[in-house]
C-alpha cells in the first residue's frame, strides 16, 4: 500500500509540475509538449492507483505468456509490437515524402510540409523502429547469452516506456516546428534531457544483466550491443551541448558554433549510423544468425579482431561529410583515409556472418528467414564498400549533395537494417509468444521478395538519379560556361523519383504482409500450406539459470 | 578448454565457449581479408604523407605533395578565367548596339548569358525564361521599358523599382480604389473599357471617360502603353497580371508592382552585356535606333520605339 501512496505521489507531482510548465510556457510548441507529459503522468497515476491490473490485462490482450521461471520478456514482447507499429508508421511516412519530391502537391502546409515529415521519416525509421528493435533484442539477447533475467525488471521497463515518450515528443515536435536543426539530432533540449535519463537507465539494465550473468564468458552479440549503448550515450551528450533560452521554452543554442559545430555533428551522425545502425545490428546479427542457421558462429579471432577495429576506427571517419567544405584539409585527410581503412573491419561482420552458414547453405534456399538474414549481410556489405568508396575525395565530389547518398543510405537501411530486423521479428515472435511456428512462413517469402524489388527500385533510381545530378551540376560547355541550371537537373530526375516512390510502395506493402503474418501468430493462428523449414525451438532449454523468485519481480 | 570439439559439417575446431546452443569455430583470419586491411592501413599512411594531415600546434602538416583545397580551386578558376579573358575582354571592348555586326562575338555572349542567366534570372522568369504571374515573360515582343539592347542593358544594370537607387526604372500606379481616387462603380467601369480595349468585353462610355481623365495620361489615350513609365499596353492579349475582370479590377483598386534587382550591384559590366545579349536572342529583341541618343540617361527618358 506504502508503495502505491508513493509512486501515486511521484505521478501526482509530475502532473502538477507539467500543468504549470504548460501554463507558463513560453511558446505553444513547448505547452503542447507539456500537455503531451500531462497526458502521460495522469495515465501513469490513473494506473498506479486504480484497482484493476491493467498490466495483466493488456497481456491477456496481447496473448503474452506470464512464466517467473522463465526469461523476463513482457518487455521484449512490448518492443516487438513497438518497432512493428512505429516500423509502419516510419515507413509510410517515408513513401509520403517520396511522393512530395515527385509531386510537390502533396506538401499540406505547415504540418505536413517536407522539411518537417523528412526528420519524422528518419527518427522514426532509425530511433523509433530500428532503436525499438534494437532494445528490445538486446534485452533478448542479453538474458539467453547470460542465462539471467534483466537486472532491474523495473528500470527496464522504465526504459521501453520512456523510450516511446522520447518518440511522441520527438515526433509531435517536429510537426508542431519545433527542432534545433541538426540532422538526426533534430528534437529539443528538454526532450534530449530525457532521452539521456531513459539511455542512461537502458546502458544499467544492460550492464547489470551481464555483471550477473550464469556465463563464464561474455557473448560477440553482447560486445556489439554494449558499445552501441556506451557510445550513443557519448555521442548523445556531446552532440546535445545547448542552452536553452528559456526553461520554460523549446528553443536552445549549441555550445559549438560554425565549423566546429558542423564537425561535432557529423562525428555525431556519421557514428550514429557507425554504432546505432552498425555496431547495434551486428549484435542482433551474431545471435539470430546461428540461432536460426544452427551452425556455430565462423571465426572467434575475426570477431575479436573487425570489433575491436571497427570501434576504433569508426569514431574518426566523420569529416567525410564535410569534404571540400570550411572544414581544415588536414580533417578532412583524415575522415577519408579512416574511412577507407573501416572497409575491411566492417566486412569482417559480414565474413563472420555468412560464413556462420558453412555446411547449411541448403537452408538458404528453403527457409525464408536465413534467406532474409543471408540478403541482408550481403547488402551490409554492399553499403560498408560503398561508403569508403564515396569517401574518397574525388568520388565525392562527384557524389556530395546529390541523390546517390539517399540511396547509399537506403541500401544500408533497407536492405541490412530492414532485412535483418524483419527476421529477428520473425524468429522472435513464436519465442515469445509460444506458438509452435509463424502464422505462416510462406508469407515471409513473400515478404521477401517484395522488400527485395523495393530496395532494388529504390536504390537503383537513387545511383541513377544521383550520377545524372553529379554530372549535371559539374557540366562544363566547350565554352567554359556551366551547361545546366538546377531547375533543369530536377526535370532530369523526376523519373528516377517516380521509380523511387515505387520502390518504397512495395517495401512498405512487405512490411503490411509482416504485420499481418505477426498478428495472426500472435492471435495463434496457423496458415495451412505446404511447409518450408525454419530453426527449432525447445521451450524447456530457453530457461535462465536462476528463475525469478517470485511473479513480482526481483 | 574442456568443451572443445570438431564440428563435423567443417572438419574445424570449435573455441570450447556455448551461449544458448551458439559455439564458435576456431577459424583463422581470412588472409585476403588481412592482406586487404594492411593494404587499407599502407594506403592511409602514404595519404597521410602526400597530403595535408595531422593537426600540429599552429596548423596541420602540409603533406609532400603541397595540396590544399582552396589552392586547387583557386588554380581551376584561374585556368578557366584565363581561357574565357580574350572573349570577354572582345565583348566589352565594343558598344553593346555594335555587338550584332561580329557573329562569332555575339555567340560567345549568348552563350555566356545563358549561363549566366540559369543562375542568377531562373527564379523569377522561369527556367525557358517564360516567366509567369508578375514576371514578365522575356521570349516574347512586348516589353515595358524597351527592347533592344541597349534598353535591356540599363534595365539590368539599375533594376526595376529598386529601392535606394537614383538610376532604376521607376513608374507607379496610383491605387484608385484603396486611396479613394475612384469610386467602386467608377473602377468597375474602367475595367470594362480596359478589357474592351483588347476585345474581351462590352464598351463602356463611362468608363472610356474615365479612362481618358485617369489613366490615359500614362497608358496613352488608345491604352497602348508608355514605355517612358513602364505603362503596359492594354490593348494586347498579354497581362502581366491576369486579364480575368476580377483581376484587372484589382489592379485598378491596388496595383501590384514588380521589382528586379540593380544587377549592376551584383555582377561585373561584362556579364550584364552578355545577360543583355542573351535576353535580346530569345525571339523578341529589337532593334537598336541609329537614331537614338547615346547617352544612357536620356534614353532612359526617352523610350524607343517598336521597329
Amino acid at each position: 500500500m506504502e508503495r502505491v501512496v508513493s509512486r501515486a505521489g511521484l505521478w501526482f507531482v509530475l502532473l502538477i509540475l507539467a500543468v504549470m510548465a504548460m501554463a507558463a510556457a513560453q511558446d505553444s510548441g513547448f505547452a503542447a509538449h507539456m500537455a503531451i507529459l500531462a497526458i502521460a503522468a495522469l495515465t501513469g497515476l490513473w494506473l498506479s492507483i486504480a484497482n484493476a491490473d491493467y498490466g495483466a490485462m493488456a497481456r491477456g490482450v496481447l496473448r503474452m505468456p506470464s512464466d517467473p521461471s522463465r526469461y523476463d520478456d513482457d518487455p521484449v514482447r512490448w518492443g516487438v509490437i513497438a518497432t512493428i507499429f512505429w516500423g509502419m508508421a516510419g515507413f509510410a511516412a517515408g513513401l509520403f515524402i517520396a511522393l512530395q519530391l515527385t509531386w510537390p502537391a502533396f506538401n499540406l502546409e505547415p504540418y505536413l510540409n517536407f522539411g518537417r515529415v523528412r526528420p519524422l521519416h528518419t527518427s522514426a525509421v532509425i530511433f523509433a523502429f530500428g532503436g525499438n528493435a534494437l532494445i528490445a533484442t538486446s534485452f533478448y539477447i542479453v538474458q539467453r547469452t547470460c542465462r539471467a533475467r534483466l537486472a532491474f525488471p523495473g528500470l527496464a521497463r522504465f526504459v521501453f516506456w520512456g523510450y516511446q515518450l522520447f518518440i511522441v515528443l520527438a515526433a509531435t515536435g517536429y510537426l508542431l516546428g519545433i527542432t534545433q536543426s541538426k540532422e538526426y539530432a533534430e528534437p529539443e533540449w528538454y526532450v534530449d534531457w530525457w532521452l539521456t535519463i531513459v539511455w542512461v537507465s537502458y546502458l544499467v539494465v544492460f550492464v547489470g544483466t551481464i555483471v550477473k550473468r550464469k556465463e563464464p564468458h561474455i557473448y560477440v552479440a553482447n560486445w556489439f550491443f554494449l558499445a552501441f549503448i556506451l557510445t550513443v550515450a557519448m555521442l548523445h551528450v556531446v552532440q546535445n551541448l545547448d542552452m536553452p533560452v528559456s526553461l520554460l521554452g523549446s528553443k536552445s543554442y549549441p555550445l559549438f558554433a560554425g565549423v566546429q559545430g558542423a564537425l561535432i555533428q557529423w562525428w555525431y551522425g556519421h557514428n550514429a549510423v557507425g554504432f546505432f545502425l552498425t555496431a547495434g545490428f551486428l549484435g542482433m546479427m551474431y545471435y539470430f544468425v546461428p540461432k536460426q542457421a544452427e551452425r556455430p558462429i565462423y571465426s572467434y579471432r575475426l570477431s575479436i579482431i573487425h570489433f575491436w577495429s571497427m570501434i576504433f576506427l569508426y569514431i574518426w571517419a566523420g569529416p567525410h561529410h564535410l569534404l571540400y567544405t570550411a572544414l581544415p584539409d588536414w580533417a578532412q585527410t583524415l575522415g577519408m583515409v579512416f574511412s577507407v581503412m573501416l572497409w575491411m573491419p566492417s566486412w569482417g561482420g559480414m565474413i563472420n556472418g555468412l560464413m556462420t552458414l558453412n555446411g547449411a547453405w541448403d537452408k538458404v534456399r528453403t527457409d525464408p528467414i536465413i534467406r532474409m538474414m543471408v540478403w541482408s549481410l550481403a547488402f551490409y556489405g554492399m553499403s560498408t564498400f560503398e561508403g569508403p568508396v564515396m569517401s574518397v575525395k574525388s568520388v565525392n565530389s562527384l557524389s556530395h549533395y546529390t541523390d546517390w547518398t539517399i540511396g547509399h543510405v537506403h541500401s544500408g537501411a533497407l536492405g541490412w537494417n530492414g532485412m535483418i530486423t524483419f527476421a529477428a521479428i520473425y524468429f522472435l515472435v513464436p519465442r515469445l509468444w509460444g506458438r509452435d511456428r509463424l502464422y505462416s512462413l510462406r508469407m515471409v517469402n513473400w515478404h521477401f521478395w517484395l522488400a527485395t524489388a523495393g530496395i532494388v527500385f529504390y536504390a537503383g533510381s537513387m545511383w541513377v538519379a544521383g550520377v545524372t545530378q553529379g554530372l549535371m551540376w559539374r557540366e562544363y560547355g566547350s565554352d567554359g560556361y556551366l551547361v545546366n541550371s538546377f531547375a533543369e537537373t530536377v526535370i532530369a530526375l523526376h523519373p528516377m523519383y517516380m521509380m523511387r516512390a515505387f520502390g518504397g510502395l512495395l517495401y512498405l506493402a512487405g512490411a503490411v504482409i509482416l504485420v499481418w503474418n505477426i498478428w495472426a501468430t500472435i492471435l495463434g493462428k496457423l496458415r495451412s500450406e505446404a511447409p518450408m523449414t525454419s530453426a527449432a525451438y525447445d521451450p524447456e532449454k530457453d530457461r535462465p539459470a536462476v528463475p525469478a523468485q517470485s511473479a513480482q519481480g526481483d | 578448454m574442456a568443451n572443445k570439439r570438431i564440428d563435423e559439417a567443417t572438419n574445424i575446431e570449435t573455441v570450447g565457449h556455448e551461449w544458448d546452443g551458439i559455439e564458435e569455430l576456431n577459424n583463422p583470419l581470412p588472409r585476403w581479408w588481412l592482406w586487404s586491411y594492411y593494404a587499407s592501413v599502407v594506403f592511409a599512411i602514404g595519404y597521410c604523407i602526400a597530403y595535408p594531415a595531422w593537426p600540429l600546434i599552429e596548423k596541420g602538416t602540409e603533406g609532400v605533395l603541397g595540396w590544399t583545397s582552396r589552392g586547387a580551386l583557386a588554380e581551376e578558376m584561374l585556368q578557366e578565367e584565363e581561357r574565357k579573358a580574350p572573349i570577354l575582354a572582345a565583348i566589352s571592348s565594343v558598344p553593346i548596339e555594335q555587338l550584332p555586326q561580329d557573329n562569332a562575338q555575339m555567340r560567345a555572349a549568348i552563350d555566356g548569358g545563358r549561363a549566366a542567366f540559369k543562375v542568377n534570372c531562373v527564379q523569377c522568369h522561369g527556367a525557358g525564361a517564360a516567366g509567369s504571374k508578375g514576371y514578365p515573360n522575356l521570349n516574347d515582343d512586348v516589353w515595358l521599358w524597351g527592347g533592344d539592347l541597349k534598353a535591356i542593358e540599363y534595365s539590368l544594370i539599375h533594376g526595376i523599382r529598386q529601392p535606394g537607387h537614383d538610376e532604376t526604372r521607376i513608374g507607379m500606379m496610383p491605387a484608385f480604389g484603396r486611396d479613394g481616387i475612384l469610386t467602386g462603380a467608377q473602377i468597375s467601369d474602367t475595367a470594362d473599357h480596359v478589357l474592351s480595349l483588347s476585345g474581351k468585353g462590352e464598351k463602356n462610355a463611362a468608363g472610356a471617360q474615365l479612362f481618358a481623365e485617369n489613366c490615359a495620361i500614362c497608358h496613352g489615350a488608345e491604352g497602348k502603353g508608355l514605355r517612358q513609365f513602364g505603362a503596359p499596353n492594354l490593348a494586347d492579349a498579354i497581362s502581366l497580371y491576369g486579364n480575368s475582370r476580377q483581376q484587372v479590377t484589382n489592379q485598378i483598386h491596388a496595383p501590384s508592382h514588380g521589382v528586379m534587382p540593380a544587377w549592376g550591384e551584383r555582377l561585373d559590366p561584362v556579364t550584364i552585356r552578355m545577360l543583355a545579349v542573351y535576353v535580346h536572342s530569345l525571339g523578341g529583341g529589337e532593334d537598336f535606333m541609329e537614331n537614338a541618343p547615346e547617352d544612357e540617361s536620356v534614353l532612359a527618358a526617352e523610350p524607343d520605339e517598336q521597329p
